[in-house]
């Protein structure tokens, strides 16, 4: 029986473990100050790192966003010692495998946090050896992230291949390079044309330095831009006129494409209405492409309350998730019916406004009769308060006891006050969710956080997680 | 006479619907809701950067005349139609620069004439609570009636003289309440709880305004025990509906019953404002503005209960337009309380304290409490001092 019990209590630390780390960035929310997040994920970190040292590791694998990814990799190499022998290469591999997956710009930032917080072992000096090693052009990142680069040089005692040491430490003694982008950044100090050969991030600066106008340089410098660069600077090329910036939409993770569209104002959005619904539906299909989803008939229970507009840090981002999973999930089912709280005649146009009525769409979701019904809501409903809490508890438990219909309720929004999500109602699973490409893995991982699948299941769906992640990583 | 059916007696949220609460902290905001909008009275916010504002009552300025001191830092312009069209102008008018501003280095004041002053043929400035508090004060302000021997010289010749009040205009954890606080669609005013009492309440006539004069709740100033509540309490009381499973078999007895959950929040909402909305009201009419009219209320005073002053505009039909509130503390209802008994037995001490059943000494030592012994002879207060001092001995 105590055996159960503490299983139960391990079962149910980690699914709030891992729910927080789907949702939280430390990042201010609309009910809750950045300080109090920082605070509270950085509790639950040390807590599960202290308690459950390899499912803590393994939770890596369990697709957690990238803030918490960095944290954790940090936790790990910080307090190394603590490794049993038998896990030392399964950590070890996990952490090389999600820094290279980990998008460059953040992979080099959580290498010179290692710098900062002083951590400095072995274990530590051999990843971001390895991690330099593993990249696929060095002397780009050497040119783009140049201070991290020389920070963790410096701070691993890395020994550097050909020109990069030069071109990192001694930079202006070497007066030709052969690597041909280190030579075009020493060009680039002096002449105003090799500015364009350069990384978009770095060549803004010198242009500046060679006063070159800002239209002729963004419009010359396209080609070296990043696909979320572009996006950056739509709103700058739409001003100046002059320039035109490329940028299809399409390709664009589905997630940062609707919070794109939702940044628009309303009329704009109305008047590129059939462009931009179309670039939504390319986006989720290409987004199906890579992870596959097929569901039957789906009934979405969506969130655009006041509270969706997020904070000043998270812009309209539970908003955006909603939008996004909207269209998801229209690609991905067979039939697809959406219940907004405040019903809108047509989705582009939405606005986070109004009360939080759950209870209403979700019981006409309910009448829909779906196979699945998904709530994208951050839980805190007002219209009346408990309203959804009712009619969920009441439809398992008295309508609906056998389970026909699947209801999963997807959070964005970590709730730091009890290091959780905000529920509905226990009787249905509450996952966390960032972005809605991850709403596949979300579906998997929806059975254990309503707590019905034991422990070992979990430790079972972990491990496969991590076999999957790792055999990936041979293959590349 | 026609007017004087139209005077307020009772506030009952005519044409308007009370919603489930929003709790932050200790702050439980009540959404109010109007079905009909009809667009043609209009409210709008007009600000005062000024430290402080002299609003002369009546009159020129530099005559000698009643004046009324405050911190005021927002007015309201009322504008309306008088053939119920909607008010087409709005937002759009050109305003004159409202009194006359100073500067003294120090201090900047803002001079103004009257509290609610006709701007042009249908708009009407007016600056709110700041209406109800000098309505309060100036009750029975002429003092008394007859020159019964207990009053000071002061007060035969002055009445009640330079008289004062003090409220606050901060609520710990208003701010994050407003700000987290979703607006309803259709919602034109709210009842503003703090630690379940209620603080005050706030309706405008249409949607829009009620979005734009939203933050104007932190402007406005509140009562004494409000104040004192909101450093107090952090929570709410919990408070749960709750629906009987037993008797629903399907989805639509479940619907059925969200809608009574909601009837009960608002039954429930509506029985925690009783302290206001089922009072008796003393109104005042302060304007008449085509078929609004503008009027100033003092709820009937009990001591020992809550009790409210504010101002309201109600139309013709007796729905209400605009409703703001303030709670007044207990000593200053203590204070009008006495100043209405004794104006109601024509000053005469012996006689209101016969009515209270107190010795008349008692009655005086409850003026001097009340900080009305300023309005007696110096001869009346010291001997009654000595006789309750006696008295204790």
């Amino acid at each position: 029986m105590t055996t159960n019990r503490s299983d139960q209590v391990a079962q149910e630390d980690l699914v709030m473990f891992i729910n927080a780390c789907l949702a939280c960035t430390g990042q201010r929310e609309f009910y809750d100050d950045a300080y109090g997040q920082r605070v509270s994920i950085d509790f639950l970190h040390d807590y599960i790192l202290g308690n459950y040292r390899l499912l803590y590791a393994r939770s890596l694998a369990a697709g957690i966003n990238h803030f918490n990814q960095a944290q954790i990799i940090l936790k790990l190499l910080a307090t190394g010692k603590d490794t049993l022998p038998e896990h030392r290469e399964e950590e070890g591999a996990l952490i090389a495998h999600t820094l290279n997956t980990l998008p460059p710009q953040r992979a080099w930032g959580v290498l010179q946090q290692l710098r900062q917080r002083k951590i400095n072992n072995r274990r530590s000096r051999a990843i971001a050896r390895d991690y330099l090693s593993m990249r696929r052009d060095i002397s780009f990142d050497a040119v783009k992230y140049r201070a991290k680069v020389r920070a963790i040089a410096t701070h691993a005692h890395l020994k550097l291949q050909g020109e990069l040491s030069n071109f990192l430490f001694r930079n202006w003694q070497q007066k030709v390079y052969t690597t041909e982008l280190f030579e075009n950044f020493r060009q680039a100090h002096y002449s105003a044309e090799a500015v364009y050969k350069l990384p978009f991030t770095v060549a803004e600066g010198l242009a500046t330095k060679h006063k070159i106008p800002r239209d002729v340089f963004l419009s010359r410098i396209q080609e070296q831009m990043t696909l979320g660069e572009k996006l950056r600077f739509q709103g700058a090329a739409e001003r100046s006129e002059k320039v035109d910036i490329d940028v299809d939409l399409g390709r664009l993770p589905l997630t940062k494409l609707a919070l794109y569209i939702l940044s628009f104002p309303w009329e704009t959005r109305k008047q590129q209405q059939v462009i931009l619904t179309l670039a939504l539906e390319r986006s989720s299909q290409f987004t199906l492409k890579k992870a596959p989803l097929k569901l039957g008939k789906v009934a979405a229970v969506l969130d655009c309350s006041y509270s969706s507009s997020g904070s000043s840090e998270k812009r309209r981002r539970p908003l955006g998730i909603a939008l996004a999973t909207h269209y998801f999930l229209k690609a991905a089912s067979q039939e697809y019916r959406a219940f907004w709280t405040v019903p809108t005649p047509e989705p582009l146009l939405v606005r986070p406004y109004g009360q939080t009525d759950l209870a209403t769409p979700l019981l006409n979701a309910l009448a829909s009769d779906a196979d699945l019904v998904v709530i994208i809501s951050d839980g805190c409903e007002n219209d009346p308060p408990n309203g959804a809490a009712q009619v969920l508890q009441i439809y398992r438990t008295k309508l609906d006891p056998q389970k026909r219909t699947s209801i999963i309720h997807c959070n964005p929004v970590f709730n730091a006050e009890d290091f959780s999500l905000q529920n509905l109602s226990p009787s249905i699973p509450t996952v966390g969710l960032r972005d809605a490409e991850d709403l596949p893995t979300m579906l998997g991982f929806a059975r254990f956080a309503d707590g019905s699948a034991p422990l070992s299941e979990l430790e079972d769906y972990l491990a496969s997680k991590v076999q999957q992640m790792l055999s990936n990583s041979i293959r590349v | 006479m026609a007017q004087k059916k139209r005077l307020l007696a009772d506030i009952s949220l005519k044409g308007l619907d009370i919603a489930p609460s929003q709790v932050r902290g200790a702050v439980r905001i009540v959404p109010l809701i109007r079905r009909n909008i009809r667009g043609d009275l209009r409210l709008n916010r007009r600000s005062c950067e000024e430290d402080i504002t002299i609003v002369n009552l009546e009159g020129k300025f530099t005559d000698p005349s009643t004046k009324y001191f405050s911190y005021v830092p927002h007015g309201l312009v009322m504008s309306w139609t008088d053939d119920g069209s909607p008010v087409a102008s709005f937002g759009g008018q050109i305003l004159k620069p409202d009194g006359q501003h100073q500067e003294y280095g120090c201090v900047s004041v803002r001079l103004m004439h009257r509290m609610a002053k006709r701007e042009s043929a249908n708009q009407l400035r007016f600056l709110p609570l700041h209406l109800a508090m000098e309505g309060f004060l100036s009750l029975f302000f002429s003092g008394p009636t007859i020159a019964w021997r207990e009053y000071s010289k002061y007060a035969l010749s002055h009445g009640l003289g330079s008289r004062h009040e003090t409220a606050v205009s901060y609520i710990a954890g208003l701010e994050d309440a407003l700000r987290v606080f979703e607006i309803h669609e259709q919602q034109v005013g709210v009842l503003v709880f703090v630690a379940e009492s209620l603080a005050s309440a706030f309706v405008v006539p249409t949607p829009e305004d009620y979005r734009a004069l939203h933050t104007s709740l932190l402007e406005d100033f509140y009562g004494e025990l409000i104040y004192q509540y909101s450093l107090l309490y952090d929570t709410t009381w919990p408070m749960e509906t709750t629906v009987d499973e037993s008797n629903i078999n399907s989805l639509a007895d479940l619907r059925g019953a969200i809608a009574k959950i909601r009837q009960d929040w608002a039954s429930f909402q509506g029985f925690m404002a009783e302290g206001l909305l089922q009072r008796q009201l003393n109104s005042q009419i302060v304007y008449t503005a085509g078929s609004f009219l503008l009027q100033r209320f003092i709820t009937d005073l009990q001591p020992k209960h809550e009790n409210y002053i504010g101002e309201a505009i109600i139309r013709e039909s007796g729905e209400l337009e605009y409703l703001k509130t303030y709670r007044l503390s207990e000593a200053q209802t203590r204070r009008a309380y006495l100043l209405s008994k004794l104006a109601e037995h024509n000053w005469n001490i012996v006689a209101t304290a016969k009515a209270l059943s107190q010795t008349s000494e008692d009655f005086i030592a409850r003026i001097e409490a009340a900080g009305f012994g300023y309005l007696l002879n110096q001869s009346v207060r010291e001997a009654a001092l000595k006789k309750t001092k006696k008295s204790r001995i």
